[in-house]
């Protein structure tokens, strides 16, 4: 027997796909391991979308808002303030108080201003509406994450995709509650607000209808725990959930979960500004575009705290605050593209495509034995290195493992000894040739190189291209394709050629055809 | 063991007229059951919803339809059982984009009375993640393709190339055909089995062109049937056994493989047959048909090889610093 650098660096392969792979195959604790993907272990994957459109329009509500509470701080007399989808309108009655309310408008950044005479109209500017759009997205993805990260479930994947899609992938969901719980964090608004009562007018609430309301800028709200209680509300809100620095869940007398939440400094101001205005009148905590409760205001309020209350479990509550304290969604998603998978049919198809994977190995195994002798279980041990190979390979990358690339990883069990049998056939030539073995098997190799060589790199090709244009699991096929072929390149070309090098003497000892290729002569 | 031991070269070549009129023959009744009946877009490119629902014991189809019918979300839902009795999927064309209400739990509460089921899965493509799938998808197959190509003419001669993508389409066409025939839905992993494919049949065909060029180079005989006639004898044994341990691991994933990765399976199965015969009888003849002049060949051949041993000899020369 004799070393030669083939061999060696077999041999180093080998040792590199046992150790690497020795984590994923056992389960241990310590180790980089291959992640499998969420239709093998089951969870959810969602692709979601933003309605940006919807942010322009909460930017200018938040504009109104700011204009309303200058007004009543500097006490300058406004009428008609209404806003749309992407204007405010106001005019102010008193001439002298122009410049400066015109000076406060010049503060506010992205908006073109229109003069005429006393009515006031403020636009959003074009690059405006464009960068509020995306900073909406930018400020979903990072909402969605701080949400899910306080969620408790073990590395969520939350990422862009594309110019306005968010990806959100959520391994090891085990049961539908928890599935129904995650997607209600993920997608709630969380927009807190707190708006006043409109006093004047909230008796004959329910004689009205929606115009009605709009006509005095006032919305209809309904009440949280019974929909036939309705308020009439002053549309632009006093302050909003921006302002909120905490929220937490706390427990009233009875026992019952709620909220308790603060206030930053400007919220706590205008908070105690507004209280001490309207002592006697109502405030309304609304979420979510539902009223949670409305208290009389007795006194001034400073400090800035409140408290929600509310009917709920003490999970929801937890699960409010952690999107109260999250931040709202400047603008609300919607579903573009879902995928779930329990994790019964994860282990089911983890199942089937071991016994497929298994099933097809010792086929080729008995075959390339009985079809080849020797040079089949040299193919054989090809076959095993390379399959340890890729899955060390995976397991260092910690590439994802998906159904079709369990399938890759077979298909590569059936392709990967085609080199082998492009060997042994030019092998098998060379010898009816009259070939001695030593020439056989250096000119077979040399002879059989640029047909695999350019047999795998097409192949390569294809599943390079599957890997760019493909999504989700058909990814994980183009991985495995591609690492098997990589890896076969060493173990069915290098490898084997290492083996019978090392082997040569004896196999010039014994000269027997039959026994090392399968062929009399 | 030997299958194929070579003894004297077959006459392909012969038969290619004969393969030809088949294949001609095949592609076309493939186009013709694609324009009749269509493939059957599953959900990932026609956008949709899939609910896969798996029973204790044999799944009660009948009274779910009825269960179903109270629902005008299931309006015109297919309820079809998958891979054995006690499991079925509903599909429905329409997709919803909230994100709370899910069509699971809508399904479970729907069902309910209907006996002990499990929601296993649930698949909700909206209209425009499918149809941007669905461009990836053509983009994808077009970009292999000419990769391809590329590659293949770089390496070979340009009349390889276009032989090979002839090949390539053949067998593709063939293999869609087939989808179209058996009404498999076609999703992203039927597109990833026509792609792996491509890279498969492709395989076949540039082992036969390998050993094409190199009996080109090699034999004296400048008759190119000829040569194509033994190259695929001596490769007979290669390309049948290639085919058949992939075959072999296939149709495990096949058997065994789970409803998932049926449709997968099935294309590839029809994919290595057509692929495997493609490269025998498809590809070579069009090489001879294309008129590749062997005879050209070889002087360009010579020509290189005196550019070389020119470039050569200036080198060994600069290096022994004769100049």
């Amino acid at each position: 027997m004799k070393l030669n650098y083939r061999i060696v660096i077999f041999a180093l392969a080998i040792v590199f796909g046992i150790v690497f792979s020795v984590p994923s195959l056992l389960q241990t604790e310590q180790g980089k391991k291959v992640t499998l993907g969420l239709d093998l272990q089951g969870g959810l994957h969602m692709l979601l979308g933003v309605k940006t459109d919807e942010a322009t329009k909460s930017r200018i509500k938040s504009i109104a808002a700011s204009i309303k509470h200058f007004s009543d701080r500097k006490d300058i007399l406004i009428d008609g303030l209404t806003f749309d989808e992407a204007s405010v309108k106001f005019e102010v009655l008193d001439a002298d108080d122009l410049t400066q309310v015109k000076e406060f408008l010049s503060e506010i950044e992205g908006v073109n201003i229109n003069t005429n005479n006393l009515v006031l109209s403020l636009n959003l500017t074009p690059q405006e509406i464009v960068k509020t759009k995306k900073q909406a997205v930018d400020q979903a993805i990072e909402t969605i994450r701080n949400r899910l990260d306080q969620f408790g479930l073990s590395e969520p994947i939350v990422a862009r995709q594309g110019e306005e899609k968010i990806l959100v992938e959520l391994a090891g969901i085990k049961t539908q509650e928890e599935e129904q719980r995650a997607r209600k964090l993920i997608s709630r608004a969380a927009k807190l607000e707190m708006m006043a009562v409109d006093e004047a007018r909230n008796a004959r609430v329910n004689v009205m209808s929606d115009a009605d309301a709009a006509e005095y800028g006032d919305v209809i709200l309904s009440d949280v725990k019974d929909a036939n209680r309705k308020y009439l509300i002053h549309e632009i809100p006093i302050l909003e959930g921006g302002m909120l620095t905490n929220a937490a869940v706390g427990f009233d007398k009875n026992n019952r979960p709620l909220i308790n939440f603060s206030l930053n400094a400007e919220g706590a101001d205008i908070f105690g500004d507004f209280t001490g205005k309207n002592v006697g009148k109502r405030l309304a905590v609304v979420l979510d575009g539902k009223v949670y409760s409305a208290p009389n205001i007795n006194e001034r309020i400073g400090g800035g705290s409140g408290q929600i209350s509310g009917n709920y479990t003490v999970m929801e509550a937890k699960d409010l605050a952690i999107a109260l304290r999250s931040g709202a969604l400047l603008a609300p998603i919607f579903l573009m593209e879902k995928r779930s998978v329990g994790p019964s049919l994860g282990a089911d198809s983890i199942k089937a495509s071991l016994i497929a994977l298994v099933g097809g190995f010792v086929l080729v195994i008995i075959f390339m034995m009985v079809y080849y002798r020797l040079a089949g279980v040299v193919a054989n041990i090809a076959l095993i290195a390379n399959l340890f190979i890729l899955l060390a390979v995976m397991s260092l990358f910690g590439a994802t493992l998906t159904l079709p690339g369990m399938a890759g990883i077979v298909l590569t069990v059936g392709m990967a000894v085609d080199a082998n049998v492009i060997i042994s056939e030019r092998i098998r030539e060379l010898i009816y040739e009259g070939k001695s073995m030593h020439k056989a098997i250096e000119e077979g190799y040399a002879n059989a190189m640029s047909a695999i060589l350019d047999a795998n790199i097409t192949t390569l090709i294809a599943s390079v291209v599957l890997y760019v244009y493909g999504t989700g699991a058909i990814k994980g096929f183009a991985i495995t394709m591609s690492i098997g072929i990589l890896a076969s390149m060493l173990t069915a070309i290098l490898g084997t050629h290492g083996i019978y090098q090392m082997l040569e003497s004896k196999i010039n000892k014994t000269k027997d055809n039959k026994l090392w290729f399968g062929i009399k002569g | 063991m030997e299958f194929f031991k070579y003894t004297k070269t077959f006459n392909f070549m012969g038969k290619s007229k004969l393969a030809m009129i088949f294949s001609i023959v095949l592609v076309l009744a493939s186009y013709g059951v694609l324009l009749t009946k269509g493939l059957n877009y599953g959900v990932d490119f026609a956008g949709g919803t899939i609910v896969q629902v798996k029973y204790d014991t044999t799944a009660p189809i009948k009274e779910m339809r009825e269960k179903l019918k109270h629902d005008a979300i299931f309006e015109n839902a297919s309820i079809t059982e998958f891979g054995s009795p006690d499991e079925v999927v509903i599909r429905m064309k329409t997709s919803t984009g909230s994100v709370t209400t899910d069509i699971g739990d809508v399904t479970r509460e729907a069902l309910k009375g209907t006996g002990n089921f499990e929601i296993r899965r649930v698949d909700i493509v909206g209209p425009k993640v499918g149809s941007e799938l669905k461009e990836k998808g053509m983009m994808s197959l077009l970009l292999a393709i000419i990769g391809i190509l590329i590659y293949v003419a770089f390496r070979f001669e340009w009349r390889f190339a276009v032989a090979s993508i002839v090949a390539l389409i053949h067998d593709v066409s063939i293999a869609s055909g087939a989808i179209a025939l058996v009404g498999l839905d076609v999703n992203l992993d039927v597109l990833a089995a026509l792609l792996t494919l491509l890279g498969y049949s492709l395989n076949d065909t540039i082992i036969v062109f390998d050993r094409i060029r190199e009996g080109v180079v090699k034999s004296r005989n400048v008759e190119l049937a000829d040569i194509i006639n033994e190259s695929i004898t001596r490769t007979l044994a290669r390309t049948t056994l290639t085919s058949l341990t992939t075959f072999f691991v296939v149709f495990t994933l096949f058997m065994f493989g789970g409803e998932i990765i049926h449709s997968f399976a099935f294309t590839l199965l029809v994919g290595i047959v057509v692929g495997t015969y493609s490269s025998i009888f498809v590809a070579s003849p069009i090489l001879l048909w294309f008129g590749f002049d062997v005879k050209n060949y070889h002087t360009k051949l010579a020509e290189k090889a005196k550019r070389e041993a020119e470039k050569q000899r200036m080198r060994d020369q600069y290096e022994s610093g004769v100049m």
